[in-house]
């Protein structure tokens, strides 16, 4: 028992164990067991009540398992102070939930405050992270997040979960309210924030084309049992009925032209 | 004509009146606002205490002066009672603009707040609190102009104020005298009104 506690060398960045997850009767989660590797993009796929944003819940301690145990850098999520854990984790939602009575520069900078950092050491990380995510600090730093728009508010959402250094970050449907250029625009520069920082993250979407563009493996939900975990090309080759049936969503258009018409 | 010292009893009555009248806005800001804030928290609570507050808006305000006149400790003649009494009509806009101002705060923007790692504590004061400012004022104002209004009543138990010159008035069939307490506690109403109407702007967060 014990042993869970002590994070082993070269233990998973976040590992579920059997995790089923219950809202009164219905079974949300059905016993998942997955480990993520430090550095690795994990897209959690599936439809709209798939139980992925539960799962996700699952890793910042928003939620609790019913049954097994979700471990972050080899601890159960049970065993961590939740404020220090939710601390460490940086959490990017669709609707963004930027503190409207709070300048961009005081978003950003919110996690550094709850830590007690000192103010010139703030100001300059939040400097430093929006020039990351292609907003200029002086043209947006003293802006409310009203004045921005959809997109723009996103990346200072992005900028906010990187602020503290986060050991994870976790994506829900971040990208979902976006138009498709936009949404194309933020997807690259999460590559490039990816490859630049190295962090585990952990994103959640049900578009196909984003979890093959962004990750570096693939987990189907489906009704909250793991259906497939593969890499994007084990996932192309996949012959499972739910990964098909996101599959057949990208091969719609080709064989619309090829068969129907003409 | 008016009467000689009519100014000065003007005066006096209504310091008295604003006495009153501060002394329960104090009490209905000091039970409302954490009440309020405690049942954003305990749900089962929620039907309950808001019933009785809206009960106790219902009852009109000369009866409930009367029924709090036989009760031990609360009751009897005098400007206590009248506190009391106020403090129950102010109770209502204070707790429920609260409520529903915590209450609607945006869910995303609350998962964020959480999610980022506030304590409850940061979140009521950094978030919640700040958000619904603008609501919560409201109901802050709305009491106190209701609470002006009712408190001219209190006169009826011997609580005092400007509702000494109204009684005095319609029992001697003296327009001046009704005026004499109607027109000051219109003033105070317009006045206080104004002021919190200004603060609530000020306020506002977004």
């Amino acid at each position: 028992m014990g042993s869970a506690l002590t994070p082993a060398a070269g233990s998973a960045a976040v590992e579920f164990r059997e995790v089923s997850f219950r809202i009164r009767d219905s079974l949300i989660l059905d016993k998942l067991s997955f480990r993520i590797e430090p550095g690795e993009t994990l897209v959690l796929l599936g439809r709209s009540g798939s139980g992925k944003t539960t799962a996700l819940k699952l890793v910042n301690g928003l939620l609790f398992p019913s049954s097994g145990e979700v471990l972050v850098d080899g601890r159960p999520t049970t065993a961590w102070n939740v404020i220090a854990l939710r601390r460490s984790i940086g959490y990017v939602i669709q609707e963004v939930g930027l503190f409207p009575h709070f300048t961009v520069g005081e978003n950003v900078g919110l996690v550094p405050r709850l830590e007690g950092w000192p103010p010139e050491r703030i100001a300059s990380r939040t400097r430093e992270l929006l020039e990351q995510v292609g907003l200029d600090p002086g043209q947006f730093a003293d802006r409310r997040p009203r004045e921005l728009s959809g997109g723009q508010r996103q990346r200072v959402g992005v900028a906010r979960a990187l602020a503290a250094n986060p050991r994870l970050l976790l994506f829900d449907e971040p990208f979902g309210a976006l138009d498709p250029v936009t949404r194309r625009e933020l997807q690259d520069q999460f590559l490039g924030l990816r490859n630049t920082l190295q962090k585990t993250s952990i994103f959640v979407t049900h578009d196909v084309g984003e979890a093959l563009r962004l990750s570096t493996r693939i987990a189907v939900l489906d009704r909250g049992r793991l259906e497939v975990l593969a890499t994007p090309e084990e996932f192309l080759r996949s012959q499972a009925p739910e990964t098909r049936a996101f599959l057949a969503v990208l091969n719609f258009e080709p064989r619309m032209h090829t068969d129907e018409h003409r | 004509m008016p009467r000689a010292g009519l100014l000065q009893d003007i005066i006096d009555l209504t310091a008295e009146h604003t006495v009153l009248v501060l002394i329960s806005m104090a009490f209905a800001l000091a039970i409302g606002i954490p009440l309020g804030i405690l049942l954003t928290r305990r749900t089962a609570l929620r039907g309950w205490v808001l019933g009785f507050a809206n009960v106790m808006q219902t009852v009109p305000s000369l009866a409930l002066f009367g029924f709090l006149i036989p009760i031990p400790l609360i009751g009897g003649i005098g400007k206590r009672t009248a506190i009391v009494a106020l403090v129950l009509y102010a109770l209502l806009p204070i707790l429920r603009n609260t409520l529903t101002g915590i209450l609607g705060v945006d869910a995303a923007v609350r998962e964020s707040a959480i999610a980022m790692g506030m304590t409850s504590r940061q979140l009521l004061w950094q978030v919640e609190l700040p958000l619904a400012a603008p609501i919560i004022l409201a109901g802050i104002r709305i009491a106190t102009v209701t609470t002006i209004g009712t408190a001219t009543i209190a006169a009826a138990i011997g609580g005092g104020g400007l509702g000494v010159f109204i009684f005095r008035g319609i029992a001697s069939v003296d327009t001046t005298e009704i005026l004499a307490g109607a027109v000051p506690a219109a003033m105070l109403a317009l006045i206080s009104d104004g002021g919190l109407s200004w603060i609530e702007k000020r306020f506002s967060p977004a």
